[in-house]
């Protein structure tokens, strides 16, 4: 079998072309699946390692959040009956000093750590008295790398106003200590961050034979209001729920790819079982049996996916290297802060990834396949019998089928965060509206008059006559056009309301903010004074931002408090849907993002409990608002009650109206040189905006490239794809030619056909794209990343692709008809292919 | 203008910490001098002991807590600031086992969890405690796979080492600690070793020494050992070794039943290996038998087990060999003259305090 497959194809070489399309196909969707994976795989794995390295052997752990507890708590922990240990840590996302760059500042009691996480000093002891030493810190390898460290140097951060130096005592090991974080005492941190009496982490080893959810639930009665007692496990778990849903988007556009390379694969050798009917009933008749052509068209197709997906290991192992070295684990997303993965090669994944594409590969070709066996011999070697395929791919009713399935899988809700029915209903929908496409050109075309124009003419008779090669080249360009539209309808959406709600959300002149992104900045009391007393603010509204759990297994909530006007109706967020008109007896007002809407499922008039200086308080939700900026959730309250129940009058935002007649210049250059000041972030709303959409389209540009991939891979399918139909059909022209009509003609007639190709491919896509993109928007999108947006239409990017892909029909059609008609007639008819 | 005075108050964050010099004519003053002495740079209550069992087999114990000074203060309120720093080593000596059950504590005192009394001895680190009351030390201490808890009984005054309290410890004056060890205290109690609660009773010998400077930089680890010998009296020697395993510094106390003391000078003490263990972990070599002269006494020591090797490298961060021995006769070897027990300290690395 072997050997007959060899030699049949010898003749490889003369399409190679075609082929090599085919492994290409593959060889990206394997690739960009792999690299996906191992991007993901590493960054998780970093994040879990640094879970665990700085959790070591313990069995409990105790979390206050970024607000924390007080440090009794700890004493109190400690001393319980069936606590082995106990290990006291302060840690906190700490902005440095001058630059855009935050470091875990992990404050710890290096004598208990030492007991709860060996590893943290295991090749050098003396560190845990290093360490004690006031204002020490041990930078991790990853930090010592970025910072340009080393033992001797400074470290500077930003405590509120002020920037705190401390001095570098050593570098850790990469064993000891991952991501970008740096250790020092609990005392140093509590001293040096302005957080006397605080901590906001517990690591707890159990007494061997202690039952620990027993312990787990007498511990839970203990804690405050915000604090939650957890395993490991719990925080390996939320630290990966952030970016859960972003990792299965990108896979499902892997698979995309990865689909449209099955689809090259389908339609190569469906061709090719076309163009070697001859030659597989000339094999017939001399004795191979049916099951053996299939097979040798099998075998064809399963060294193309081999190889396909071989290349594509080796690419995808590349393109995670490059893009992990140049753009980060997140790809540029902002989510995994602090982490710096090393690239691994996942046996099991790689080969999971290389059966897949051979499974891809197989599906692709096993219609052909059994085509190719279920022709008859004898009318197989006349020509002329190339549709039976085709004909029977008219499916009209299971395509209807899958439409309506699509429809019912788009209104059930997520599974664990992840949109799966979503995904499937995208499938369906492609799918079925793949299947109805022979139906719908039949359809079409049966309505297209007929004109005198005799090349128009006769490449309509030819389309509706026999339909069946053509839909080869028809679905693979639905497939990947309707995907492409699906996402630039999509991203044009997503990108559109974010415009809007950038505008919405920045109604002020002049923002600024102490660092940023860590949590170390603060702004005192009397520093809002005197911001307040500037000549040049009119008004100002300062906001206190933190983090808190609502649940253990979710990641953290932003709490954001803000100064509202008295009435408390001057909120300048943009509210979706209809705001709660308080009632006397309601507890105070809370405003809550979409995601926390959708996570913990409150809606505007409910009762819910917030957890604040360290006890349990009632709000009411009085509106719903939009937030791209925070993910799991926001939660907006009054500052002044805020205060009154926690007590912290620091703020770490601003927002500042002019008076009139003053500059932004002018204000800037007063906050700078108020006491501190020259350590604010300060931005005119125009920089924030411009700043968020190039964030924003950063975060995009993986997808943008994806989509870009499956365009290439369908525009290189379609004009194949017409090649080879004219091609083959060059005994034609040679008739077409004796009957008188000219190589001009011919082409015209074929750029006719193509063109009339594309107009039905282009209006399909576009319908079916739409579609798909509807559950984009209102499905995957929701359920995913919980952002509720606006459908925005790009029409000039859709019409822009619309005339490409007919453009680019009618020139592969053109300049293959005049290839194909270059022989002379004679020659033409009497070819045997 | 402000940036610069912060910058400048954080150079002064580390205050560099000034130790109260060791020296000679200060009496040794009780209660009070059972209790820390925080501002000294390094201390310890070190209990050793003998116990038998309800079935008469031999144990050996050692239960030790440190206190030390680091070298550096600030000015921060914190309650974590790390201005006393407490360990414990417990170890168990059980011939059956064939080798050391031992676990060990670190903390820094505070909050309650760990701390220290100035008052009398009391130390403790979470539930490991020891504490005088009137004449009776109670200690308990819980390890990963033993637990003791003991009482014991102080008959006689402390016997104050070197010139009244005053002990050098090596050829500078400022080389010295103050030091008065306790030996036989009558000892009751219980010890677990994975097979229920055992009664015990025995003898112990309790040393208390604080000091700022307690070894010259030519030392690299000593050799020590107490003895309660069999005519009713005891014997306290130590040396401190050089960096070529030679004695450096030495110095002793002979007490006899009837009260008589002897306080040897260096040339008087002399340490000399008969036997050398290697620990099969460690491939640290002892000399697990050692024969001491006192003068013109002699004895030979030996090991109650060879492996009595303790790794506290998790808390003072170091591996020595403390263990139970008997004082043998040395030209009747058969005859048994004393119990207690010998230190063995720097053999694997120079020790650092």
């Amino acid at each position: 079998m072997l050997r007959l497959f060899v030699s049949l194809n010898a003749r490889f070489a003369h399409q190679r072309g075609r082929t090599a399309l085919s492994v290409a196909g593959i060889a990206l969707g394997v690739a960009l699946g792999f690299a996906v994976n191992l991007i993901n795989r590493a960054a998780v794995d970093e994040l879990a390692a640094g879970v665990r390295s700085l959790a070591g052997e313990a069995d409990l752990v105790v979390r206050g959040g970024r607000t924390g507890f007080d440090e009794a708590l700890y004493v109190q922990l400690a001393r319980l009956e069936g606590v082995a240990a106990a290990s006291p840590v302060l840690e906190a996302e700490a902005g440095i000093a001058r630059s855009e760059r935050t470091i875990r500042l992990v404050g710890i009691d290096s004598l208990r750590a030492a007991q709860m996480q060996p590893a943290l000093f295991a090749d050098d002891p003396a560190r845990r008295i290093e360490l004690l030493r006031p204002d020490a810190v041990l930078l991790s390898a990853a930090a010592a790398e970025q910072l340009q460290l080393a033992a001797g140097g400074r470290l500077r951060l930003v405590a509120g106003l002020e920037v705190v130096e401390l001095e570098v005592a050593g570098v850790l090991p990469a064993s000891a200590l991952r991501g970008v974080a740096a250790l020092t005492d609990v005392a140093t941190a509590q001293w040096r961050l302005g957080r006397i009496g605080e901590l906001n982490r517990v690591d707890l080893r159990l007494r061997p034979g202690v039952d620990r959810e027993n312990l787990r639930a007498r511990i839970a009665a203990l804690l405050p209001a915000g604090v939650q007692v957890g395993t490991v496990e719990t925080a390996q778990d939320s630290g990966a729920a952030l970016s859960r849903a972003y990792r299965v988007n990108l896979n499902v556009l892997a698979l995309v790819a990865l689909f449209t390379g099955g689809f090259l694969v389908f339609s190569a050798q469906a061709l090719e079982v076309t163009r070697r009917r001859g030659e597989h009933a000339l094999l017939r008749v001399l004795g191979l049996e049916r099951r053996g052509v299939a097979q040798l068209v099998l075998v064809e197709a399963a060294a193309i996916g081999a190889i396909g997906s071989a290349a594509g290991l080796a690419l995808g192992y590349a393109l995670a290297g490059t893009a992990l070295r140049l753009a980060g684990a997140d790809l540029g997303a902002g989510m995994f802060r602090g982490v710096a993965p090393a690239l691994e090669f996942p046996v099991a994944a790689a080969l999971a990834y290389f059966a897949a594409g051979m499974a891809i590969a197989l599906a692709g070709a096993w219609l052909p396949a059994r085509d190719a066996a279920r022709a008859a011999p004898a009318q197989a070697l006349k020509a002329g019998d190339e549709q039976r395929m085709f004909a029977r791919a008219a499916w009209f009713w299971p395509g209807m089928a899958l439409l309506g399935a699509a429809a019912a899988l788009a209104q059930a809700p997520a599974v664990g965060g992840i949109p799966v029915f979503g995904y499937l209903s995208i499938a369906c929908l492609l799918i079925g509206g793949i299947l109805l496409m022979p139906w719908f050109s039949q359809a079409a075309l049966a309505r297209i008059a007929f004109t005198s124009h005799a090349p128009y003419a006769l490449a309509l008779a030819q389309l509706r006559g026999a339909p069946g090669q053509a839909m080869v080249s028809l679905a693979a360009i639905v497939a990947s056009f309707s995907l492409m539209v699906a996402m630039a309808i999509m991203v044009a959406s997503l990108r559109s309301s974010v415009a809007g709600w950038l505008d919405a959300v920045l109604p002020a002149d002049l923002y600024f903010r102490t660092t940023y992104a860590g949590e170390t900045g603060w702004l005192e009391p009397a520093f809002e004074a005197q911001v307040r007393a500037l000549p040049q603010v009119r008004r100002a509204e300062f906001f206190r931002s933190g983090r808190m759990t609502l649940d253990p297994r979710r990641p953290p909530v932003a709490l954001i408090a803000r100064d509202l006007a008295r009435d408390g109706t001057a909120l300048i967020f943009p509210l979706v849907g209809r705001a709660y008109e308080r009632q006397a007896h309601d507890p105070p007002p809370a405003w809550i993002s979409e995601a926390v809407a959708d996570l913990y499922g409150y809606a505007p008039g409910q009762r819910f409990e917030l957890p604040l200086g360290g006890a349990h308080h009632a709000f009411v939700v009085a509106g719903v608002w939009r937030d791209y900026l925070r993910q799991h959730g926001a939660i907006v309250i009054e500052r002044a009650r805020y205060v009154a129940l926690t007590g912290d009058r620091r703020t770490n935002d601003a927002t500042l109206w002019l008076a009139p007649g003053a500059s932004a210049a002018g204000a800037m250059q007063a906050l700078r040189a108020l006491p501190g000041g020259d350590l604010l972030e300060m931005a005119a709303p125009g920089e924030i905006r411009d700043a968020s959409l190039r964030i924003f389209d950063r975060t995009f540009a993986v997808t943008y490239a994806l989509e870009a991939v499956a365009v290439l891979v369908g525009l290189f399918g379609l004009s194949s794809s017409v090649a080879a139909i004219v091609l083959s059909r060059r005994r034609e022209f040679g008739m077409l030619r004796h009957l008188g009509m000219t190589r001009a003609q011919i082409s015209s007639m074929l750029a006719a056909e193509g063109g009339l190709l594309a107009l039905l491919g282009v209006a399909a896509g576009l319908a079916l794209g739409a579609l798909i993109s509807l559950v984009l928007v209102y499905v995957v999108n929701r359920q995913s990343f919980n952002w509720g947006m606006e459908l925005h239409l790009p029409y000039g990017l859709l019409s822009g692709l619309s005339l490409l892909l007919v453009a680019l029909a009618l020139l592969t059609a053109y300049v293959s008809g005049r290839e194909a008609t270059g022989m002379a007639p004679v020659r033409a008819v009497k070819d045997d292919w | 203008m402000r940036r610069r005075e912060f910058l400048a108050a954080l150079a002064a964050a580390a205050i560099e910490v000034r130790y109260p010099a060791v020296a000679p004519q200060r009496a040794l003053a009780f209660p009070r001098d059972h209790g820390a002495h925080p501002d000294y740079r390094i201390e310890w209550w070190y209990l050793t002991g003998w116990l038998r069992s309800a079935d008469g087999e031999a144990l050996g114990f050692q239960i030790t807590f440190f206190r030390g000074r680091p070298p550096f203060d600030s000015a921060n309120p914190s309650r974590f600031a790390p201005r006393q720093i407490l360990l414990a080593h417990a170890a168990l000596a059980d011939p059956g086992l064939g080798r050391l059950r031992h676990d060990q504590r670190a903390a820094r005192a505070g909050l309650g969890l760990a701390g220290i009394s100035e008052q009398t001895t009391t130390v403790w680190i979470d539930d490991w405690r020891l504490a005088l009351e009137g004449q009776r030390y109670a200690t308990r201490i819980a390890g990963r796979d033993f637990a003791l808890e003991l009482e014991l009984a102080a008959g006689a005054a402390p016997l104050a080492q070197g010139e009244a309290g005053f002990s050098r410890k090596g050829r500078r004056v400022s080389e010295a600690s103050y030091y008065y060890s306790r030996p036989r205290l009558a000892v009751r109690g219980t010890v677990e070793r994975g097979r229920g609660r055992e009664t015990v009773s025995g003898s112990a010998w309790l040393d208390h020494e604080w000091s700022s400077t307690s070894m010259a930089p030519e030392a690299s680890g000593w050799d020590w050992t107490g003895i309660e010998l069999a005519d009713g009296g005891a014997l306290m020697a130590f040396r401190m070794r050089d960096r070529q395993g030679a004695a450096y510094y030495a110095g002793g106390t002979r007490l006899w039943p009837d009260g008589r003391r002897r306080t040897f000078g260096p040339q008087e003490i002399v340490f000399a290996p008969v036997r050398r263990w290697r620990s099969p972990r460690t491939a640290v070599e002892y000399p697990v038998a050692m024969r001491v002269s006192a003068g013109e006494e002699h004895w030979t020591l030996a090991p109650l087990m060879d492996d009595q090797e303790l790794d506290a490298r998790a808390s003072s961060g170091t591996i020595y060999w403390e263990g139970a021995v008997r004082a043998l006769q040395p030209d009747a070897p058969g005859r048994e003259t004393g119990r207690g027990y010998l230190e063995l300290t720097g053999y694997w690395k120079p020790l650092q305090l």
